[in-house]
């Protein structure tokens, strides 16, 4: 029972990040009919946000220490933050320790300003164009944007911790009544996972609550008619674009004391989160949020190892044969429209 | 079965034999034969073919001079570095190339000569080569064994390659090594670790300096039993791969020896970016040690998530809560940030070794010093072995007298040699296997510096590390003979 | 000729013609000058062209025909490889029965996927070939390690049992062959400073790309090409007419599967060793950006598609800094530097970013692929022509 709890536990984890990806993907699919494969270098480039922003906030000058000596016996070169001459240690430290969610306000508008450009100087074009051309220069730009981060940072991962106050783990064990210690859940996932919950509920209450919201969401479903209602639909498609590339990078800072970036890791989440959208159908919002949660908790489940026992393997292949099974018995995904993408 | 042409002697001049040793090969008469320009890249098989092309058997015709694939002709040499510099290992790929280019300025007397000057062999002298200067080509494996064969044969039949050397990854290494011992080149390992690249996929022409799976769990064991105790329940993830397979049998059966009980092994896949559905039952498995066969990147976050999940606050069965990470690299440490603080593994070379280990590891300053100069930072241990491999290579040239890879394999096979920075090492004849002393280290808790990651809990000297060139672990392949190519 | 009309023969004469003059074409360099680096006229750069151009032929035969795209064609080429090896390991090392089991294998391998994935359109048809390759790679890597070797890969060895085949001489190794003929033999041309390199490998594996080139020519001529394309332009209608669709695309996606096993067979033919990462998903999209790169739809674009990115692939990954510097040698050292800063970036190991960067131009500037850029070369010389032969005759319209 406490195993099967915390895999449900791990699976929403796992699934609010597919779930953001895909509501980003799912977001720009819907409105502007563009299949993005440079949304995964979105995701990316959110998670290098928060690095490039500790970067910033640790910017420093050199003193050299006499006292110390580096590797080749020279006085080591010790790198003092200006931020700590600025505020002092204390406080300087601690302002660097919450460099990740400090971040967020700086990722929101760059990632608002990429997508932008993204869409006025690229996506816009290719509007007419077959799915094919879009999916090849989406892939090599993403191809472009993961590079110009590794000529940058490098191959390596880049350790982007939590701050200190979320370090710990809650124990639900404790909580539930179950032994102690045995339901364990670190507390940055679990605001990974409230995080993740905002995002998708500001979402929707965006599309359903605004005036804008509407005219969008009119737009996905005929975007014709609504242009020969006068409305400048492509601008609103412009400003959703930026919503989107701000989701998908919010999800990568957040994500990024999880795993530590690598600037591989949006063609890692890439394929994973087209499945995603595809099981929850194209153009359906919740349907992606409920396939990346759906997915997220079967993934953990198959990671069992009482599972694995039984089926070697399984944790390997299980997201692409619940894919498979649930296009085989729902055509469209679990709520996709008729028509979309069919072609 | 042999192939001749009419003999017209303008075109016969035209042409060179350049066939392999079996089948299809054009032969001309000697008669007809162009000695115009000796300076070719070694794959023509110039002239001196001579009358031999009448009676003997076709692999001795191919080339009179050298009889081997990619004979250096004119004053320099061509050595083929292999390394990934794309994909999730191009920081390793970068330092791997950062030593060769290291080698080669050290071979060709420029520099301060590094390691050159403490190496126990004195063949080497600074003038490249058997006096031809030595010139690299790069390519990029991309850490995949096609790409990587793709790479290593445009150096082979475009650039001349009379040796390849680097990699990072197992896969990789086996592949190329193959490819090495059909072409008749030989293969210097970069960093492989698993037990099947000496083991059941050894091949003559290929060598290995890099140490691995078996010797990892052997330096390992005795460390853990006394740092930890003998009576501890060992909970293993392991990467579902070839490399992760070896790793954790190695370390299992020699824990295991030393009364470890390991109370379950998970394989998690090569492509997981997320551990935390492996990691979060491992409490409640009464498990009191999480093992991570885990490489690279799956290494960093597997540690990284295990951190987060407290495992390392905990205390099972009233005893604290350890993990083990049996193959440890500096780029991986610094990866993992402040999580690898504590945690113990193997490495094969650490660039402190002899500072803190005393002159037993003589050559390490020489090298950290002209790699240190030269770059700004110390050196990794792939960038180490690189480098290592490179002059063993080129000093077994030396005393070979002969580029001839049967020539180098023998003067390889049962080499033992002192100051490259392990101590006293032996290349195996068995199975071109180097034995020396594994470092069993542990990411330091306060470093001194950015570099200053890792200190070396102890070393394992080599007797304790050597196995039967037999064992189970390491059975279902055979050498081979060499085979020179062409 | 052959059953062609003038055009395709023409462009069967001209493919033809590149294939057999390959090592020619690509070796336009002089041994030892700076350019020597772009010469891709070395035996398996040249086998890689026209195997790819294989892979991609029969892609296109699915995906320019009907329209259905396929993200999950690498499992084929990988299964065909995996039986071409096993061939070799167990019966003979003549690549005959290796590259026949690899297209049978793939041919049965597909019709169970195509089976499954083509009774859905569109993206969800992608979405299922791509959740089979993925699938076939990740057990591949890992579970069926005893079958495929998974990391390792699978390579012949002299201890394999090879019923067919006398016991090798020690010190040989197992080499691949058509009756004896060893696909690794190559002889070599010298005419001044130019080496040129006739591999037989490349020349058997050119001729099976030529004999599929011209079957996809049929097939594209034939009725049941006419078929697919109207599958492709409206397959509702089709559907209306009474007309079951599903048995010729299910035919077009296993004869694409055919291509990619034969694919597969050769690869292992020229160089015997499988690695699962030639499943992976990414090997998928390359075939995919090959064709549309080159322009899908069309007979030569997959071809060209295939070789411009195998050629960046080899190419330019080899370039390195010391190579720069030697190309910028005669500059003076300041000006040596900055152009070194500024083209490093995109050589060598930056060649992924070069290769996005081409995509990207591609696409934007020619929506066609490559087969349009040439045609727009090609218009631009024959009007030139035509306006120098009658000056002021004609009026071509106002742009």
């Amino acid at each position: 029972m406490d195993a099967i709890l915390l895999q449900i536990l791990n699976g929403l984890d796992k699934g609010s990040a597919y779930a953001l990806i895909a509501l980003g993907l799912t977001l720009i699919f819907g409105t502007l009919g563009v299949v993005n494969f440079a949304h995964g270098a979105l995701f990316m480039i959110g998670a290098f946000c928060a690095v490039t922003f500790s970067k910033m906030l640790s910017f420093s000058h050199i003193v050299v220490d006499e006292t110390k000596k580096d590797f080749l016996g020279n006085p080591l070169k010790v790198e003092v933050p200006y931020i700590h001459d600025l505020f002092g240690v204390t406080t300087g430290d601690a302002i660097i320790d919450w460099a990740v969610p400090l971040s967020i306000l700086f990722t929101i508008p760059v990632m608002i300003g990429i997508g932008f450009i993204m869409e006025r100087g690229l996506i816009k074009h290719f509007y007419h164009r077959p799915h094919a051309d879009q999916i090849l220069v989406t892939f090599g730009l993403a191809i472009v944007l993961q590079e110009v981060i590794k000529y940058f940072y490098g191959a390596n991962p880049i350790p982007t911790p939590a701050p200190a106050a979320f370090a710990g783990s809650f124990d639900f064990g404790a909580m539930l009544g179950f032994e102690a210690n045995n339901i364990i859940y670190p507390y940055w996932r679990l605001v990974y996972f409230a995080f993740a919950a905002v995002i998708i509920g500001a979402v929707f209450a965006f599309l359903q609550f605004t005036t804008f919201g509407m005219v969008v969401r009119a737009g996905m479903a005929d975007r014709e008619t609504v242009g020969l209602l006068g409305i400048d639909i492509d601008k609103r498609f412009t400003i959703m674009f930026g919503i989107a590339a701000a989701v998908a990078g919010l999800a990568g800072v957040m994500y990024a004391p999880i795993n530590s970036p690598n600037y591989h890791m949006g063609m890692d989440f890439l394929v994973l989160s087209f499945v995603v959208v595809v099981v929850g159908g194209m153009g359906s919002l919740p349907g992606a949020v409920l396939a990346g949660f759906l997915l997220g908790i079967l993934e953990s489940f198959a990671s069992m190892a009482v599972v694995l026992e039984f089926i070697p393997g399984i944790n390997q292949i299980i997201i692409y044969l619940v894919a498979i099974i649930i296009l085989l018995t729902r055509p469209r995904g679990l709520m996709g429209r008729k028509g979309v993408m069919e072609d | 079965m042999e192939f001749r042409f009419p003999v017209d002697t303008a075109f016969a001049h035209l042409c060179r034999t350049a066939g392999e040793e079996s089948a299809g090969v054009f032969t001309i008469r000697e008669e007809f034969m162009s000695f115009s320009n000796p300076t070719r890249r070694g794959l023509i098989k110039t002239g001196a073919i001579a009358s031999a092309s009448i009676a003997l058997p076709t692999y001795l015709r191919a080339d009179g001079h050298t009889g081997f694939t990619n004979a250096p002709q004119g004053d320099t040499v061509t050595l083929g570095f292999n390394v990934p510099q794309s994909g999730p290992y191009a920081d390793e790929g970068a330092d791997e190339l950062r030593a060769f280019e290291l080698a080669v300025e050290h071979l060709n007397g420029e520099g301060d000569g590094g390691m050159m000057q403490t190496f126990s062999s004195k063949a080497l002298d600074g003038t490249g080569i058997l006096g031809k200067k030595v010139q690299f080509v790069t390519g990029d494996t991309q850490t995949k064994s096609d790409a990587a064969r793709a790479s290593a044969k445009s150096m082979i039949e475009k650039d001349g390659a009379v040796m390849i050397s680097g990699g990072s990854s197992s896969g990789v290494a086996v592949a190329v090594q193959a490819l090495c011992q059909e072409a008749g080149i030989i293969f210097m390992a970069g960093l492989t670790h698993s037990n099947d690249t000496t083991g059941k996929d050894k091949r003559a022409n290929g060598f290995r300096h890099f140490f691995n799976s078996y010797m990892s769990g052997a330096a390992l064991a005795p460390i853990l039993a006394n740092e930890y105790g003998a009576d501890r329940k060992a909970y293993h993830l392991t990467a579902d791969y070839n490399w992760g397979y070896t790793t954790e049998e190695a370390v299992r059966s020699s824990t295991e020896a030393l009364g470890w009980e390991t109370v379950n092994a998970v394989k998690t896949p090569l492509t997981a970016t997320d551990f935390s559905a492996y990691i979060a039952p491992v409490i409640q498995s009464g498990a009191d040690v999480l093992v991570l066969n885990h490489y690279g990147g799956n290494m960093v976050n597997s540690l990284t998530n295990a951190v987060q999940f407290g495992l390392r606050g905990q205390t099972v069965n009233g005893k604290k809560f350890e993990i083990v990470v049996p193959l440890y690299s500096e780029l991986m440490a610094r990866g993992a940030g402040a999580n690898i603080k504590g945690i113990i593994g193997s490495q094969n070379w650490d660039w402190s070794l002899e500072d803190k280990l005393g002159a037993r590891y003589t050559g390490t300053n020489a090298f950290v010093q002209s790699f240190g100069t030269k770059y700004g930072f110390p050196p990794s241990q792939a960038a180490h072995t690189c480098y290592v491999q490179t002059l063993l290579y080129a000093d077994a040239v030396t005393r070979a007298g002969s580029f001839n890879p049967c020539a180098v394999v023998e003067a390889l096979a049962g080499f033992e040699f002192d100051g490259l920075g392990n101590g006293p090492t032996l290349y195996r004849a068995d199975d071109h296997q180097c034995f020396k002393d594994v470092l069993v280290v542990k990411g330091k808790e306060n470093p001194e510096n950015q570099y200053d990651l890792v200190e070396i809990v102890e070393v394992t000297p080599a007797e304790q590390v050597t196995y039967a060139p037999d064992h189970p672990q390491f059975s279902g392949g055979s050498l081979g003979t060499c085979n020179p190519g062409a | 000729m052959f059953g062609l009309n003038k055009k395709d023969g023409g462009l069967l004469l001209i493919v033809a013609f590149l294939a057999l003059a390959a090592p020619f074409i690509l070796n336009p360099f002089p041994e030892g000058s700076a350019m020597a680096q772009f010469n891709a006229g070395y035996p398996d750069l040249m086998q890689r062209l026209v195997i790819f151009g294989i892979f991609a032929i029969g892609f296109n035969i699915l995906f320019g025909l009907t329209g259905y795209l396929s993200f999950g064609h690498a499992a084929f080429l990988g299964v065909g490889s995996y039986a071409a090896i096993w061939m070799m390991k167990l019966l003979t090392m003549n690549v005959i029965p290796a590259i026949v089991v690899s297209i049978a294998i793939a041919g049965l391998f597909s019709l169970l996927v195509g089976w499954i994935s083509l009774r859905r359109s569109g993206i969800y048809f992608s979405i299922l070939t791509l959740a089979f390759a993925q699938m076939s790679y990740a057990l591949a890597y890992s579970v069926l390690t005893p079958i495929t070797g998974g990391e390792t890969g699978l390579q012949p060895k002299y201890n394999d049992p090879r019923i067919l085949d006398a016991a090798l001489e020690p010190g040989q190794s197992p080499r691949a062959n058509l009756f004896g003929l060893d696909m690794k033999a190559s002889s070599e041309l010298e005419i001044g400073n130019w080496i040129f390199t006739f591999n037989t490998g490349y020349y058997i594996a050119a001729i099976v790309m030529l004999l599929s080139f011209y079957l996809s020519i049929r097939i594209f001529r034939s009725p049941f090409g006419m078929m697919l394309r109207a599958v492709k332009s409206n397959q509702q209608r089709m559907n209306y007419t009474g007309l079951n669709t599903r048995p010729y695309t299910l035919a077009a996606f296993v004869i694409s599967g055919m291509y990619a096993g034969l694919a597969g067979g050769l690869l292992v033919a020229m160089d015997t060793q499988v690695g699962a990462e030639r499943m992976f998903w990414t090997a998928s999209g390359e075939v995919v950006l090959m064709t549309i790169l080159g322009g899908a739809g069309t007979l030569i674009g997959p071809v060209l598609g295939a070789g411009f990115i195998k050629y960046m692939e080899n190419i330019v990954s080899k370039i390195n800094k010391s190579v720069l510097e030697q190309w910028f040698a005669f500059m003076p050292d300041g000006i040596e530097d900055i152009m070194i800063t500024l083209i490093y970036p995109f050589v060598g190991k930056g060649w992924h970013l070069t290769l996005g960067l081409l995509f990207m131009l591609v696409v934007i500037f020619l929506p066609g692929g490559l087969v349009e850029g040439g045609q727009r070369i090609g218009k631009a010389f024959s009007r030139k022509k035509a306006s120098d032969d009658t000056t002021d005759a004609t009026k071509t319209p106002a742009e």
